[in-house]
């Protein structure tokens, strides 16, 4: 193939600057963000986010990272009005919102969190597990019984934007992942109805094999353009 | 040898060559420094990796490879990276042969409540009630007593992690095996009497006629 040939193919994903993708999120919209404590989390879209003064989003998330990382900078702003997580610990700004009544806090345990956005993407009406019967976590929930055993039905978590943090990106927008910068991002890459990929890299069609792609190109919205370095 | 060594290496001794093993946060961690000679375990990092190693030497860090603390660590041969969802599908689907974590409180039932204090500690569960749910055997490492206040208790006044009975308590007075009748003391630590873990204990214990020193080599 050409160079001419890659230039015109209509496969080739048009790149975004992480300020035209932050524009394309309204107020109010529902985001599930990649990242385990900030690893693997799309770092330029979420600063450009903070930049659009937008707000009232729903965050879905595995957690809120630290204060001045990752998604801890969308909550540093006040931009989160509502979040689904499993784990705040590590970030004493998302409990002081939550204690003060500032932002509703859904917590979730983290293998029930993986397998209700799998289940948004995945087109199933819900899980079951037995993680959380008999804890505070069932209250309100449906306990279904299978052969014996309860389970606790959670329901499929879809969102408005899902916003992945890739290793690689090809110029059709097949991804792959880094080691444990994968986490949520492979899964929230199919329950989000617009997707936007920050990869660390971008890379000629074909690089990335056919085995070792995790994300397909055809669930990728939008990518982010490469990270300028020294201005280049 | 600390408290928490202590405790550490007791649980060590538990694991067998070729285990996929969890270990939580904290004092559990300590566990992968004494593993027995000749066992060789497979550490899973609940945010993704099969095959964690220790942290790598300062300025050599990966920070895509990190354990579930956010701490740098480092893979080891024969390691493999995975979703989280898989992650989660090998705790919950019988395929993780241990973990081990932290308690606040174990009760008579065997029941442990180790993710929250209502009105004070809110961090979220993260992945300990799929862990105590689902792992093959579950082992909670925890100081005996709070500021001298037995956290091995009748009853959890905290929230339960899970209605899933834990497989074995190791603190630095004793190893005790939660059971259908009640909690078995199994052994006690070097130098400590049977009295004195009772004393320390809100909760009824077993008492079988042999009691051994915990063995720690």
């Amino acid at each position: 193939m050409s160079t001419t040939e890659v230039a015109r193919s209509e496969r080739r994903k048009r790149v975004l600057s992480a300020e035209d993708a932050a524009a394309l999120i309204p107020d109010g919209a529902v985001l599930m963000i990649g990242g385990f404590m900030g690893v693997g989390s799309p770092h330029r879209i979420l600063d450009a986010l903070v930049r659009t003064g937008r707000g009232n989003f729903t965050v879905i998330a595995n957690d809120t990272a630290r204060p001045g990382v990752g998604i801890g900078k969308l909550i540093d702003a006040k931009l989160v009005s509502k979040l689904i997580a499993s784990h705040i610990g590590t970030n004493p700004e998302t409990q002081r919102q939550m204690i003060a009544g500032e932002m509703a806090v859904e917590l979730c345990p983290q293998g029930t969190l993986a397998e209700r956005v799998r289940a948004g993407g995945y087109g199933l009406g819900g899980i079951l597990t037995s993680t959380g019967v008999g804890t505070v976590v069932a209250a309100g929930k449906r306990v279904i019984e299978v052969d014996g055993r309860e389970y606790l039905l959670e329901l499929p978590l879809k969102a408005d934007f899902a916003l992945v943090g890739a290793h690689r990106a090809d110029y059709y927008g097949n991804l792959d992942y880094a080691l444990t910068a994968r986490n949520f991002n492979p899964l929230i890459a199919m329950a989000g109805r617009t997707v936007i990929a920050e990869a660390a890299e971008i890379v000629p069609v074909g690089v990335i094999p056919p085995d070792e792609v995790v994300t397909p190109a055809t669930l990728v919205t939008h990518l982010l353009e490469r990270e300028k370095i020294n201005g280049r | 040898m600390d408290d928490k060594n202590l405790i550490a290496r007791r649980i060590a001794r538990e694991l067998q060559d070729g285990d996929l093993v969890n270990l939580g946060i904290g004092m559990p961690t300590l566990v992968a420094g004494h593993l027995p000679a000749g066992v060789h375990v497979f550490f899973q990092a609940e945010n993704g990796l099969i095959g964690l190693g220790p942290r790598p030497p300062e300025g050599m860090e990966d920070p895509d490879l990190t354990d579930a603390g956010g701490g740098f660590v480092t893979a080891m041969p024969g390691a493999a990276s995975i979703d989280s969802a898989m992650s989660f599908g090998l705790i919950r689907g019988g395929h993780l042969d241990m973990t081990v974590l932290g308690g606040l409180e174990v009760d008579e039932r065997g029941y442990l409540a180790n993710w929250m204090v209502p009105g004070k500690m809110v961090p979220g569960m993260g992945g300990a009630m799929d862990l105590v749910t689902g792992s093959k055997r579950v082992i909670v490492a925890m100081i005996h007593t709070a500021k001298g206040e037995p956290k091995v208790v009748k009853e959890c006044t905290l929230p339960l992690t899970s209605l899933r009975r834990i497989d074995l308590l190791v603190t630095e007075l004793a190893v005790i095996q939660p059971t259908e009748n009640g909690l078995l003391l199994k052994e006690v630590a070097p130098g400590v009497s049977v009295e004195q873990v009772i004393k320390a204990t809100e909760a009824k214990l077993i008492l079988p006629e042999n009691i051994p020193e915990m063995q720690l080599h």
